[in-house]
């Protein structure tokens, strides 16, 4: 195995793009050792990407926020401006891991894992966040959704490494929540996830909704049902159960060793609701 | 044994016992300087690994190492056949470490491998070739009882199992008095029930890791992390062939056994590897192996029915528990048949017990073995009974609740016992009043254990300048260091610390029984007192040899030998350290010594409250309030005393909750590791308040109970009665997980 830490993400495109073998990215690492140490991931080549410059830092852009990849939780945790815009999606990110994880994990990795149930993802989903992609030939922007397409599996093609992740601006009048189901308290893995975005008028009636589950299907999903049915109400208990019919209808959860399929699909619809009420309570400032 | 009148407790006013000193091995612990199993090395040492079977039933057909043997870097690779014939009660000892014929549970192990480091291990373990013929398994303890099941020891039941029972049923047992259908007939209500429990594992951080040397002349050292170094060495002196005053072995620092620690797994597989290379072999288990091919506890399934008038009298009790213990006969259901009814007097009373096998890894002790599972079937129908006869769930416990006089379930009758005080304590405590909020329950249920003396060889020396150093052979878990360090200053009369107390290696000491059985504080403080007083006894004879005067003119008081009364001289009082100052001129070392087979343990009993709330829209269960109530005895470090009753609820908490073993249809285990094995992590639980009751063990010089065990013979019960009571619906399988408790509050409607 060999472990290189290059300081320009060209290098580590070149990199990656050269190793015939097994080839992986190290940010913060809380995946990858975990999965080396348990004899699931064997690399050939890991490629450190946190000597690279732009990496760490999070940045102001079109008033909204770009997040390099190897910015660790901890870090966006005491970011007051991030925090003020997107609530959500830093709640999320902290709720994986220990603190010790914290200093370490990055929502870039947790991206890229492509764990159903990563927890940051379908805060970042209902963000309507994007990914900018560095590879071979060039850069491009992708929605945060078009990244995992299974359980492990992403689109990225060879070379390809995520440079950097873009929460847009906030409109007025909106607030986003994310709120995970686990049997214990903290250190542990979503049963369900759901994150939720949405948008007020000035009259309080809801005119834009972003909905996304996680760990109920082989991907993060967004139920666009239940963002519609939000839309136009004042996100009242009848939109409300509305709302909880809509995921638990949209989740195709399976039946494991966490939870069963009716369980996923009930929660589902009251983790929306619950997490639907937060972000309202957050756009009405 | 009768107290000793002249320092018995009854009058006796403690200076040190009672009192919370700083524990001895704190600041090493605190500090990571203490030496834990995986801690030791040797030069030239070998590491040992061990192929896993990923069948949960199979028979080997054959086994080719000659590519893993030919990889270089490997020095040596055995399966069980290097052992030869072992004796008839270390056989399936063996086969658990490594496998006979078959493989009987995924994870079993195969083979072993010395090699000079993990890679190539890693390496040389995937060019083992085993010819497996996959049989049909069975991991469900109900399902392994039908008669068609696949068999998994041919041999079969013992002549307690009768004729066309499943062969996977090996012992029945039966204990009881009375008869409880004359008991029903008397009841206003019977209630009939039938419960499930997964198996849970103990759970210890510290994974198993050992140190083996086995030289060409036969004397062989051993290190590892258990609860029983001696129980090590006579199991790997059989094992192995060896004597056994020719191994040695040293206890580690203990990362947690709770029970699991008091058998082998990878020691003797260390041992062979090392006689075979001459060189020293380390093995440690990874989290995945510990889950696998360690000793979790049985899973449950049982039928209780009890009858109650309307008074709360319970007329009569019928139990029937069917625990699988893995591939191996010995789970304990004998235990919890024993134990379940033990804290009432009932005048018709009956259990049944049935050990199982199934496709599983062999099971071990876990703290109070049995008991749990059983007094969670038996408890919630009590509860059930007092909740539809609208009775108090303590007032109706206190009404039937044993005590002095009383012939238990299980056969004895009792001397003075605790059980009325702890639920009197629980009755009159604040908590059983507090109100509750909505989707909030309150539990309560009683518990018993039996404890344990056992063989027990200690050791005190007293040095010349005053300090005195105590040896004991029991790995100190809990805290026992500081309380026999107490105990032996308070005997002694002089500080806590000029004492120092150490855990010897088996060549050190004569026999001393596993830490298990809450045995330590209660066996080895006995002996550690009556050591204390053996070299008290030394140590007056010296000082009327220094006056000149008869030795039984001579008393002990405070940390002085001084004479008797004016008849026997004026001497002014020759200190602990003035007498070993001396000792070289008055006839050489002083020290105590004391070897017993402790009996008189003392059985403790112990009452929790426990309120939950219930998240009726997820069945996500919160621990809201806690607390404990149990004797024990005489409290010798109270804070230990305190996380021995904090340590058993919380482990009965996750247990309740979440903990399980997870089998698949392929029957392979789906959770070894801890993601979804889940133990209690600090922010699920509330504090757990303790309450301590003192009623003397008269067994015991200063009137000590254990109290390890006892405290998680409540808990599934207490937890489940709870959460019955804030879901609105009666749950009887543990444990009692969201899904499981959502689909139960969605079924009731």
């Amino acid at each position: 195995m060999r472990y290189e830490a290059p300081s320009t993400l060209e290098n580590a495109v070149a990199l990656l793009a050269g190793e015939s073998g097994s080839a992986h990215v190290l940010a913060g690492g809380t995946d990858l050792l975990v999965g080396m140490k348990s004899g699931f991931t064997e690399p050939d080549l890991i490629v450190d990407i946190k000597r690279i410059d732009g990496m760490h830092t999070v940045t102001q852009e079109d008033g909204g926020w770009r997040i390099g990849a190897a910015v660790p939780g901890i870090q966006l945790g005491e970011h007051d401006g991030v925090k003020a815009d997107w609530p959500g999606v830093v709640e999320a990110l902290e709720l994986i891991g220990s603190t010790q994880i914290q200093g370490r994990a990055t929502m870039a990795g947790n991206l890229c894992n492509a764990s159903p149930a990563a927890d940051s993802v379908p805060a970042m989903v209902a963000a309507d966040a994007t990914v900018r992609i560095a590879g071979p030939n060039g850069s491009r922007d992708i929605p945060v959704i078009e990244v995992a397409t299974g359980p492990g599996q992403t689109s990225l093609a060879k070379g390809e490494i995520v440079e950097s992740i873009f929460l847009p601006a906030r409109p007025v009048r909106s607030g986003d929540a994310y709120l995970r189901f686990i049997p214990r308290t903290e250190m542990d893995i979503a049963v369900v996830g759901c994150g939720v975005s949405l948008t007020l008028d000035e009259g309080g009636t809801c005119t834009a909704a972003c909905v996304a589950l996680g760990a109920v299907a082989a991907t993060v999903l967004l139920v666009e049902d239940a963002a519609r049915v939000l839309i136009g109400t004042a996100v009242d208990d009848a939109a409300l159960d509305a709302l909880a019919a809509a995921c638990s209808a949209a989740a195709k959860p399976i039946d494991d060793k966490r939870g069963t399929v009716a369980f996923r699909k009930k929660v589902s619809g009251v983790l929306a609701r619950r997490a639907a009420k937060i972000a309202l309570e957050r756009a009405k400032g | 044994m009768a107290l000793d009148d002249k320092l018995g407790v009854k009058d006796r006013t403690f200076k040190i016992v009672g009192t919370r000193p700083n524990r001895p091995d704190g600041i090493d612990k605190v500090t990571g300087r203490a030496r834990f199993g995986a801690d030791m090395n040797a030069p030239g040492m070998l590491t040992g690994h061990v192929l896993r079977s990923p069948h949960p039933h199979a028979r080997i057909r054959a086994i080719d190492t000659s590519k893993a043997e030919a990889l270089p870097g490997v020095k040596a690779v055995i399966t069980a056949k290097d052992f030869g014939h072992v004796p008839d009660d270390m056989a399936d000892v063996l086969d658990h470490c490594l496998a006979g014929d078959k493989v009987l549970y995924d994870g079993h192990g195969v083979a072993a491998i010395a090699a000079v480091s993990p890679a190539v291990a890693k390496q040389a373990l995937k060019l083992i070739d085993v010819d497996y013929e996959v049989l049909p398994h069975v991991t469900d303890v109900d399902a392994a009882m039908k008669p068609d099941a696949p068999v998994i020891r041919e041999a079969g039941g013992d002549e307690t199992v009768p004729d066309g029972m499943s062969k996977n049923a090996m012992h029945r047992f039966e204990f009881g008095h009375g008869d409880p259908e004359t008991g029903f007939g008397e009841a206003d209500l019977v209630i009939e029930r039938s419960f499930r429990t997964e198996a849970a594992h103990q759970g210890y951080i510290e994974p198993n890791a050992c140190l083996a040397t086995l030289a060409p002349d036969g004397q062989a050292e051993l290190w590892c992390c258990t609860q029983g170094h001696y129980a090590v060495r006579d199991m790997c002196a059989a094992i192995l062939g060896l004597d056994k005053g020719m191994l040695r072995v040293t206890a580690s620092e203990i990362g947690g056994g709770f029970g699991g620690k008091t058998t082998v797994f990878i020691e003797p597989i260390a041992l062979m590897l090392s006689k075979k290379t001459g060189r020293p072999v380390k093995m440690v288990m990874t989290r995945d192996e510990v889950f696998r091919a360690s000793g979790p506890t049985a899973s449950t399934s049982s039928d209780v029915k009890i009858g109650m008038t309307k008074d709360g009298t319970i007329t009569g009790a019928f139990a029937e528990f069917r625990y699988q213990g893995g591939a191996y006969p010995g789970s304990p259901v004998e235990f919890g048949a024993m134990a379940c009814f033990a804290p009432y007097d009932l005048k018709h009373v009956k259990t049944v017990g049935w050990d199982v096998v199934t496709n599983r890894p062999k099971q071990a002790a876990y703290r109070a073995p049995g008991a749990p599972m059983a007094a969670f079937a038996t408890e919630s129908v009590i509860d059930e009974l007092c909740q539809k006869l609208g009775l108090d769930p303590v007032e109706t416990r206190l009404k039937n609740a044993a005590s002095e006089g009383t012939k238990s379930a299980y056969g004895p009758t009792f001397p003075q016992i605790g059980v009325k005080a702890t639920l009197e304590a629980a009755k009159a405590h604040p908590h059983y009043a507090a109100p509750l909020g909505p989707n909030q329950g309150r539990g309560v249920a009683t518990g018993f254990w039996f404890n344990f003396g056992g063989n027990t060889c200690v050791s005190l020396n007293v040095n010349a300048d005053g300090t005195v150093s105590l040896t004991e052979g029991n790995p100190d878990i809990g805290g026992s260091r500081a309380s026999m360090t107490m105990m032996a200053a308070e005997e002694l009369g002089i500080p806590y610390d000029r004492i120092r107390t150490v855990i010897a290696d088996t060549g050190s000491l004569g026999l001393n029984d596993v830490t298990d059985g809450s045995r330590v504080t209660f066996a080895v403080g006995l002996s550690t007192i009556k050591a204390a007083r053996d070299a008290i006894r030394v140590m007056c004879e010296r000082a009327a040899m220094v006056w000149g005067i008869d030795p039984d003119a001579v008393e002990w008081e405070d940390g002085h030998a001084k004479p008797a009364g004016p008849n026997a001289g004026q001497f002014p009082p020759m200190s602990l350290a003035e007498i070993a100052a001396q000792a070289s001129n008055t006839g050489g070392p002083i020290a105590g010594h004391h070897e017993v087979n402790a009996e008189g343990a003392g059985v403790s009993f112990a009452t929790h409250l426990v309120d939950s709330e219930v998240d009726p829209e997820t069945g996500a269960v919160k621990t809201l309030r806690y607390t404990v109530f149990q004797d024990a005895g005489k409290a010798v470090h109270p804070s230990y005393v305190e996380g021995q009753f904090q340590g058993g609820a919380v482990q009965g908490i996750g247990w309740a909750l979440n903990e399980e073993y997870i089998y698949g249809e392929d029957g392979k285990l789906q959770n070894a590791g801890f993601l979804d094995y889940r133990v209690p992590v600090a922010s699920d639980l509330p504090m757990i308040d303790t309450v301590i009751l003192e009623i003397p063990n008269p067994g015991h010089p200063y009137g000590v109970r254990g109290v390890g065990e006892t405290s998680i013979v409540p808990p599934l019960a207490a937890i489940a009665n709870s959460v019955s009571n804030a879901a609105g619906v009666r749950l009887t399988d543990i444990p009692m997980s969201p899904p499981k408790v959502l689909e139960a509050i969605d079924a009731a409607g």
